[in-house]
C-alpha cells in the first residue's frame, strides 16, 4: 500500500483546517506591502533633524544610540539610509509608473492598431533592447542634462520595452479568444471590446508587471546615481550615499557602505516577493503546486 | 543557412544605423553644449570668438543633416572622431579598453555559466528539499543585490581588510608599461571578475533550475521514471541534455546585462575598461566617445543574440534535420 | 486460454482509491476522487482489457500500479504482485524491470535522443544493442530506424518502437495505456497483434483503452470501467448477441449502444470527478435502480465466472 497522505474519504466534502498555500501567500503579500509602506513613510516622517551634522560624533561605528553608525560629518546613518531609500522609492515609483503607462499604451496599440503600427512599435522595442540598459540610461541621462530629471528619464525610457512585449503577447492571445470574436460579431465597437473585455483580463498581468518593474527601476536608479549622475546634495539617494562611502572604505568605516546597501537589498527583495506572490495568486495554474 | 546569415547581417546594419540616428538626434536635442563641456573650467577665459572657432572646428555650426552625413561618412571610413577626454581617436580608445573589458566579461561569463548551471541543476533535481530552498533563497537574494554594493563589499573584504588583492586599476600603479606582467594583469582582473561572476551565477542558476523543473514535469521524464530511472542517471540521460541548449542560449542572450554589470564593476575597482570610459564620457560630455561606446555595445549585444540563435539552428536536431530533409525533398 | 480461473493472478488490485486536492477559485480547496474502490486482477499469459470512456481515470490506474502518481495524490487500497504486497519500495525496484509501461505517443520519448538508445535502456540482460536490434527486426523496423529521432518516426513506426520499449526488458507485467489513440485500423491491428504475441509468450498484459472493438478482438477478459471503478469483469465470450450473459446494467447498455448492436444510447452522462455522493454512481441512469442503490455502494461479487458491482446483478 502506498499513500502519500492517508485521508478519510467521506462522501461529504472533507474540510481543511490547516492554513493552505493560498492563504499563506496572501499573508506574505500583506507583510511585504506593509514593510514597503513603512520605508516610504519613515522617510517622510524622519524629516530634516536626522540629517543635521554634529562634528562631535563623527565616524562612529554602529552602537545602541546609532544603530547604523555615523558618517564623517556626524550624521546619523539610519536617518540618512531611510531617507535615501524613500527617495529611491519615490524615484522608482515615478519612473516605473511612467514606464508601465508607456508600455500599456504601446502594447495595446501594437496589438490592436493594425499591422503597420505593430511593425513600427516592435521595431522600436528591438531598438531599445539593442543597447545595454546602463549604457542607454547614461546616454539618456546625459541628453536630459544629467540632473534628477535625467535619471528619471533614463530609467523610464529603458524599462518599457520588456513590459510592452509581454502586454502585446497577452493582448494578441486574447484578441483571438472566442469571447472577443463573438463580441465583435455582435457589433460591439473596438473601444467597447478593449475596455470591457481586454482591460479586465490585462489588469492582473499589468499589475504584476508593474510591481516587478520597481526592483529593476530602483536598482538602476541607484546604480546610475552611484556612477555620479543626478547628484543632488540635499536629499541624497542611496546611490550617492554609497558612492561617497567609497572614499572612506580604506579608512575602515565599513558601516558606511554595508548598511545602506543592505537596506536597499531588503527593499528590492520586498518588491520581488510582493510581485511574485501576487502572480501566484492571480494565476490559477501555477497555484496548483 | 546562408540566407539566414545574410538576413541577420542586414538586420545588424539597419539596427546600427537606427542606433546612430537615434543617438545623434537625442544628443542634438540635449541641453548640453558640447563646447562648454569641452572647455569646462576654463569657461571664463574663453572669449566668444574663441568659442565660435571651437564650434567651427567641430563643425557644430553646420545644419543637422549635414553634420549627420559627415559623421556617418567618417564612421564608415572607420573614423569615430576624437575623444575629448583622452585627446585620442575614439577608435583607439575603444580598441584598447575593449580588450580589458572583454577579458573581464569573458571570465565572468564563463564562471557564472558553469557554476550557475551546476547550482541550478542541483536545485532542480532536488526540487522541494532544503537544498533547493537554500539555493533558491541564495539566488533570489543575490539577484536583488545591487551589483555595485556587492563590489564594494568585495573590495572591502578582499582588498582592504585581507589585502589579498590590489585595491583597483588594471595594472600596478607606478610600473612602466613594458614591465607589467601577465600575472599582474591577472591579479587586477580577478576581483572584478569574481564580483561579476558571483552576481551572474544567480540568474543562470534560477534559469537552469526553471528549465530543469519544466523538463522533469514532461511526459518523457514521466515515462523514464516508469522505466525505473531516477536520480543522477535520470539527470544524465534526460536532464542535462534537454536543458543544455536553452540554458546556453540564454547565457548568450545575457550579454546586455553582462555589459551593464561590467560598467559598475569597473567603476568600483577603477578598472580601465569600456564601462568606465562610458561613464566618464557621459559625465563630462564627451560626445564622440559616448557615441562610439553606444555603437560598440550594440554590436556586442547583437553578436550575443546571434550566437544564441545560431546555436539553436546548429544543435537542436529538430531544427537541423527538418531543414535538411526539406532541402532533399526539393521544396526550397 | 480457457482455464483462467485455476491460475493465480500475477497482479491483484483490491479496493484501490485515488483522490487529488485542487485549488478552486480564490483560496478554497476541493477534493477530487478519481478512482473509488477499484478491484481488478491480471493473470500471466492473458490479455485483460480495461474499457471505459475517455478521461475516466484509467491512466491513473496504470500510474498507480507503477508508482508514478503526482505529489498531490492520495492513495488507499491494496496491491499484490506475484504474491507479495506492492509497496512503494517494491514498485521502485520492479519498475521497468518486471512491470513495464507501453506509453501513448512519442511525446513520451525524449525528443533529443535517438530511439535506438532509448529502447536500449530498457534492455537489462545481455547486450543492449543486440536485444534492441533483435526486437526491431522482429517488429519489421528498418535497420536505420535506431538512428532516428522520435519526431522522424511515422505513425506505424512510432507504435512499434513504443511497444519495443516495453518488450525489450523482459517484463512479466505489461501495461499498455491507450496504445492506439485514433490510429489507422491497420496500425491498430498490428499493435494489438504485438501485444497478443507478448501474452502468448507467457506475460500478463493489461490493455487500457476506450476502443471497445479493439479490446474485444484482442483480450481474453474485459473489465468495464465506470466512474472510477470496474463495474464488471467478464470473459470476452460473454460479449455477444444481446449481451444477456453480461452482469452489470452498464456493460449491457454499453454493448447495446454499439452501432452493430442496435445503437441504443443510455440517457445521462458520467458523473463528474468531484461528485462525492454515496451509493452506486450508475444508479441515476440505471433502469434497474432501487432506492437502496442510491445510499449503499455495492460490493464487487463473483458471479458466473466473472465479477459485478451491482445489487441487482444475476
Amino acid at each position: 500500500m502506498n499513500s502519500v497522505k492517508t485521508l478519510s474519504l467521506s462522501c461529504r466534502n472533507p474540510n481543511r483546517r490547516r492554513l493552505n498555500r493560498r492563504q499563506r501567500t496572501l499573508v506574505v503579500v500583506a507583510l511585504a506591502a506593509a514593510y514597503l509602506l513603512l520605508l516610504l513613510g519613515g522617510g517622510l516622517l524622519l524629516g530634516e533633524e536626522g540629517l543635521s551634522t554634529n562634528l562631535t560624533r563623527r565616524n562612529m561605528p554602529p552602537s545602541l544610540s546609532y544603530p547604523l553608525g555615523t558618517d564623517w560629518l556626524g550624521r546619523d546613518m539610519l536617518a540618512r539610509t531611510v531617507q535615501g531609500l524613500s527617495l529611491s522609492f519615490a524615484v522608482g515609483l515615478a519612473a516605473a509608473g511612467t514606464s508601465a503607462f508607456i508600455a500599456l499604451v504601446l502594447g495595446l496599440t501594437s496589438a490592436l492598431g493594425g499591422k503597420r503600427l505593430d511593425t513600427v512599435i516592435t521595431w522600436l522595442v528591438d531598438l531599445f533592447l539593442a543597447v545595454p540598459h546602463l549604457v542607454l540610461i547614461i546616454l539618456i541621462a546625459f541628453v536630459f542634462g544629467g540632473g534628477i530629471t535625467g535619471v528619471i528619464a533614463g530609467v523610464t525610457f529603458t524599462h518599457w520595452p520588456a513590459l510592452t512585449r509581454l502586454l502585446r503577447a497577452e493582448v494578441l492571445q486574447l484578441r483571438s479568444a472566442e469571447f472577443v470574436l463573438v463580441s465583435r460579431r455582435l457589433g460591439r465597437s473596438r473601444w467597447w471590446v478593449a475596455t470591457r473585455h481586454l482591460l479586465p483580463h490585462l489588469k492582473p498581468q499589468f499589475l504584476v508587471g508593474l510591481i516587478l518593474l520597481f526592483p529593476h527601476a530602483i536598482l538602476h536608479e541607484a546604480a546610475v546615481t552611484f556612477l555620479g549622475f543626478g547628484l543632488s546634495p540635499h536629499r541624497p539617494a542611496i546611490g550617492v550615499i554609497l558612492s561617497e562611502s567609497m572614499h572612506y572604505l580604506s579608512a575602515g568605516s565599513w558601516w558606511l557602505a554595508f548598511f545602506p546597501g543592505l537596506a536597499l537589498l531588503t527593499m528590492v527583495r520586498a518588491f520581488d516577493v510582493l510581485g511574485d506572490n501576487l502572480r501566484l495568486l492571480f494565476n490559477p495554474r501555477s497555484a496548483q503546486e | 543557412m546562408w540566407l539566414f546569415l545574410a538576413g541577420k547581417f542586414l538586420r545588424l546594419l539597419t539596427l546600427l544605423v537606427a542606433v546612430c540616428v537615434f543617438s545623434f538626434l537625442l544628443l542634438e536635442f540635449s541641453p548640453i553644449d558640447p563646447v562648454r563641456a569641452y572647455v569646462g573650467a576654463d569657461m571664463l577665459k574663453v572669449g566668444p570668438e574663441q568659442w565660435a572657432k571651437i564650434a567651427e572646428y567641430w563643425g557644430l555650426d553646420r545644419p543637422l543633416p549635414e553634420r549627420f552625413m559627415r559623421w556617418s561618412a567618417a564612421v564608415l571610413r572607420g573614423d569615430l572622431g576624437v575623444s575629448m577626454i583622452f585627446r585620442r581617436p575614439v577608435l583607439e580608445v575603444i580598441g584598447e579598453r575593449s580588450l580589458a573589458s572583454l577579458a573581464l566579461m569573458l571570465t565572468a561569463w564563463t564562471f557564472s555559466g558553469v557554476f550557475g548551471f551546476a547550482l541550478g541543476a542541483l536545485a532542480g533535481m532536488k526540487q522541494g528539499t532544503w537544498t533547493d530552498r537554500v539555493i533558491k533563497w541564495y539566488c533570489l537574494t543575490l539577484a536583488s543585490t545591487p551589483l555595485f554594493w556587492l563590489a564594494l563589499l568585495m573590495l572591502l573584504t578582499f582588498a582592504v581588510w585581507l589585502g589579498w588583492f590590489p585595491v583597483g586599476l588594471g595594472v600596478p600603479a607606478g610600473v612602466p608599461a613594458h614591465e607589467v606582467t601577465f600575472a599582474d594583469r591577472l591579479r587586477h582582473l580577478l576581483l572584478p571578475a569574481l564580483t561579476l561572476s558571483i552576481a551572474g551565477v544567480a540568474g543562470v542558476a534560477l534559469h537552469t533550475r526553471q528549465k530543469l523543473v519544466e523538463v522533469l514535469q514532461s511526459d518523457y521524464v514521466l515515462f523514464a521514471r516508469a522505466r525505473g530511472e531516477s536520480g543522477l542517471q535520470l539527470f544524465r540521460r534526460h536532464g542535462w541534455r534537454n536543458i543544455a541548449l536553452p540554458v546556453t542560449t540564454l547565457q548568450f542572450a545575457s550579454f546586455s546585462e553582462l555589459f551593464g554589470g561590467s560598467v559598475l564593476a569597473e567603476q568600483v575597482f577603477s578598472y580601465p575598461g569600456l564601462g568606465q570610459a562610458a561613464v566618464q564620457a557621459g559625465l563630462r560630455g564627451d560626445v564622440p566617445l559616448l557615441l562610439g561606446v553606444v555603437i560598440f555595445s550594440a554590436l556586442f549585444v547583437f553578436s550575443g543574440n546571434l550566437a544564441a540563435e545560431l546555436l539553436y539552428r546548429l544543435i537542436d536536431p529538430r531544427l537541423r534535420l527538418k531543414s535538411a530533409c526539406c532541402k532533399q525533398g526539393g521544396y526550397l | 486460454m480457457k482455464h483462467q480461473e485455476a491460475i493465480t493472478p500475477l497482479l491483484e488490485v483490491s479496493d484501490l482509491s485515488i483522490s487529488f486536492t485542487q485549488y478552486t477559485g480564490g483560496l478554497r480547496q476541493k477534493t477530487i476522487r478519481a478512482i473509488v474502490n477499484l478491484s481488478v486482477n491480471v493473470k500471466p499469459g492473458e490479455v485483460l482489457a480495461i474499457v471505459g470512456a475517455s478521461g475516466s481515470g484509467k491512466s491513473l490506474l496504470a500510474h498507480a500500479i507503477i508508482g508514478i502518481l503526482p505529489g498531490n495524490a492520495s492513495v488507499a487500497g491494496k496491491m499484490v504482485y506475484a504474491g507479495e504486497p506492492l509497496t512503494p519500495a517494491r514498485q521502485a525496484a520492479l519498475r521497468g524491470r518486471e512491470i513495464a509501461l507501453v506509453p501513448q505517443s512519442v511525446n513520451f520519448l525524449n525528443p533529443l535522443m535517438r530511439v535506438g538508445a532509448q529502447v536500449r535502456s530498457s534492455a537489462l540482460n545481455g547486450n543492449d544493442a543486440a536485444v534492441q536490434r533483435e526486437i526491431f527486426t522482429r517488429y519489421h523496423l528498418a535497420a536505420g530506424t535506431e538512428q532516428l529521432f522520435p519526431f522522424q518516426l511515422s505513425g506505424g513506426m512510432a507504435r512499434r518502437v513504443l511497444v519495443a520499449t516495453a518488450a525489450a526488458g523482459g517484463a512479466q507485467l505489461i501495461i499498455a495505456d491507450e496504445p492506439t489513440p485514433g490510429l489507422h485500423p491497420a496500425i491498430v491491428r498490428e499493435t494489438l497483434a504485438h501485444l497478443r504475441e507478448l501474452s502468448t509468450a507467457g506475460r500478463a498484459v493489461m490493455l487500457i483503452t476506450h476502443d471497445i472493438i479493439a479490446a474485444l478482438e484482442t483480450a481474453d477478459r474485459i473489465a468495464v470501467f465506470y466512474a472510477g471503478a470496474t463495474v464488471e469483469t467478464a470473459p470476452v465470450t460473454d460479449f455477444r448477441s444481446e449481451g444477456e450473459l453480461l452482469r452489470h446494467p452498464y456493460s449491457k447498455a454499453l454493448w447495446q449502444a454499439l452501432p452493430q448492436n442496435g445503437f441504443r444510447p443510455v440517457p445521462g452522462c458520467q458523473p463528474s470527478l468531484d461528485d462525492l455522493s454515496c451509493g452506486c454512481l450508475f444508479a441515476p441512469r440505471c433502469p434497474m435502480a432501487s432506492p437502496h442503490c442510491l445510499t449503499a455502494e455495492p460490493a464487487l461479487r463473483s458471479l458466473r465466472g466473472g465479477e459485478a458491482k451491482c445489487h441487482h446483478a444475476a
